[in-house]
């Protein structure tokens, strides 16, 4: 199967997983961002999804996104590290042009993924696990969503540590748009600066809205204390 | 102005294919900054050799950058750390008084050393046996005015044929890919009619070669555009995908 066994098929396979995670972000930020502006809309959208068949199918499909972005990464980093050969470079040199992120990929990856199981225990254990299987693992109901995520920020070092990841993420995706569409063919000498620009946009979107959940109630519980 | 330096260098030195290799320094004075590296070189090894000790082996041929045979990864850059040209267009004015310079085969799984400084690139022959020709017989040479090609389409071409196989793409790339060049052997020819009736199955059979050869996954760092001495685009590997993947989705 050419998916598997040639080279582009399997950056192929990268580029959709990764371009449909990034759509998710796009839409997982933007429903974020809501608990900032109404926590009762928040509560109300929390309400909505909450564990009913769509939004289970929906994260399902992500799951299985998330399981093949992941397998196809330590598979194409293995084959890579294997090219490279055995002997090192005794001196060797980043190029001018090369950005940090585009070599770091899987690093960045990892620890997106070690603060995804976090982030999972965090929210998705707590809220639609628990809906699901009707065990209390949370304080809270999944309609008071507001309430929980209010709560958990009061902590600093969740601020913190979500901060963190989010940098992370804003690295990854910065290299990780532009990549995706070149690899999907998409080939113009005059546009690739600009797709590059477009891709640094997109990511800021992105982190910059989840970021400002985290950083708005640092800055709320600093000022009442 | 003719200068003269003393440097050091820092060489690797393997007895063959299968023995382990190492560094070796060596100490070079007075040599003049009108030098060209790899002249540096021919005199460090006639002084080896009148001491009775063996040369060290390194590839070379025009010695003015067009046949892609020179290699040598110089203080971590393939082809010295000059933009846009071989090793064999480096001069030792780049260098400074006193400076150690470390002297590098290619590495990559794909290019195994034969000898010091030498490795096989045959690969890359391979891979344009498997597909980088025209097959079909286009007959006598047509009136200069009877295909029309646009400007653009023939620059693209003409920029991707600069590419003179050397392999510093594939000995900068940290994932040991060959992208590169196999984006320029393809879209020298897709770009133009005579080459176009055979794109899809050149990129397909190309790629296969590529991949079976052991070269790595594309991850689009860059760091072949930064070294190639033709500066040929990463946006070839851009077309090679879309070439690629086009072929594939007919099928
Ligand atoms: C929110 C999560 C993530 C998003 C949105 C995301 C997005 C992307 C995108 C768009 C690409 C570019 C695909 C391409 O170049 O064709 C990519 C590549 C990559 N990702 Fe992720 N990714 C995520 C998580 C992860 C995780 C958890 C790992 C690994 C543990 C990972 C490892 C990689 C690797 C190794 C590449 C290859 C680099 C490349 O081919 O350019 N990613 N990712
Ligand atoms: S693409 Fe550039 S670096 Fe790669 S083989 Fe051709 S000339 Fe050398
Ligand atoms: S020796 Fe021919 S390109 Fe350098």
């Amino acid at each position: 199967m050419w998916l598997i066994d040639s080279s582009i098929g399997r950056k192929l396979i990268m580029s959709i997983t990764g371009t449909f995670l990034v759509l998710f972000l796009l839409f997982h930020s933007c429903m974020n961002i809501v608990v900032i502006i109404s926590p009762t809309a928040y509560n109300a959208i929390c309400a909505f999804l909450g564990a009913n068949w769509y939004a289970v199918a929906g994260t399902s499909v992500l799951a299985s996104g998330f399981v093949i972005h992941i397998l196809y990464a330590l598979f194409l980093t293995y084959q890579n590290k294997r090219a490279r050969g055995a002997e090192r470079y005794a001196v060797s040199k980043t190029q001018k042009g090369v950005d940090w992120s585009s070599q770091n990929m899987f690093v960045l990856g990892t620890v997106i993924f070690g603060f995804l199981a976090l982030h999972m225990y965090n929210f998705w254990f707590k809220m639609q696990f628990a809906e699901l299987t009707g065990i209390h693992t949370g304080a809270y109901d999944p309609s008071k969503g507001a309430e929980y995520v209010k709560d958990l920020f009061s902590n600093w070092i969740y601020c913190a540590v979500y901060i963190v990841w989010l940098s992370a993420l804003w690295f990854h995706l910065t290299h990780g748009v532009w990549s995706a569409l070149q690899t999907a063919g998409l080939n113009n000498k005059t546009w690739l600066p600009r797709v590059k620009v477009i891709s640094n946009i997109i990511s800021t979107i992105v982190v910059l809205m989840f970021m400002a959940i985290p950083v708005y109630y640092l800055i709320s519980n600093c000022s009442c204390c | 102005m003719e200068k003269s330096i003393n440097i050091s260098l820092k060489v690797w030195r393997q007895a063959g294919p299968k023995v382990k290799g190492e560094f070796e320094t060596y100490k070079l004075d007075n040599v003049s900054t009108d030098n060209s590296f790899l002249e540096m070189l021919d005199i460090l090894n006639e002084g080896l050799i009148n001491h009775r000790k063996e040369p060290i082996v390194f590839d070379h041929d025009c010695r003015e950058g067009i046949c892609g045979m020179c290699s040598l990864y110089i203080n971590g850059h393939p082809h010295g750390l000059d933009g846009e040209t071989t090793t064999c267009q480096l001069h030792m004015r780049r260098f400074k008084d006193g400076e150690t310079i470390t002297v590098e085969p290619w590495r990559s799984a794909a290019f195994p050393v034969i000898k010091d400084l030498m490795v096989d690139r045959g690969a890359f022959d391979k891979i344009i046996q498997a597909g980088g020709y025209v097959s079909v017989n286009t007959g006598g040479v047509p009136d200069g005015n009877a295909i029309p090609i646009s400007k653009v389409d023939a620059d693209e071409a003409m920029d991707a044929a600069s590419c003179i196989g050397c392999g510093a793409c594939a000995a900068a790339c940290k994932n040991g890919s060959a992208m590169l060049f196999v984006a320029a052997k393809v879209s020298q020819l897709a770009l133009l009619p005579q080459g176009r009736i055979e794109a899809a199955h050149r990129a397909k059979v190309m790629v296969a070669k590529m991949d079976e050869l052991g070269f790595g996954n594309c991850t689009n760092t860059g760091a072949c555009e930064a070294e190639c001495p033709k500066a040929v685009s990463i946006s070839h590997i851009a077309r090679l995908n879309r070439e690629f993947l086009s072929a594939k989705f007919k099928d």
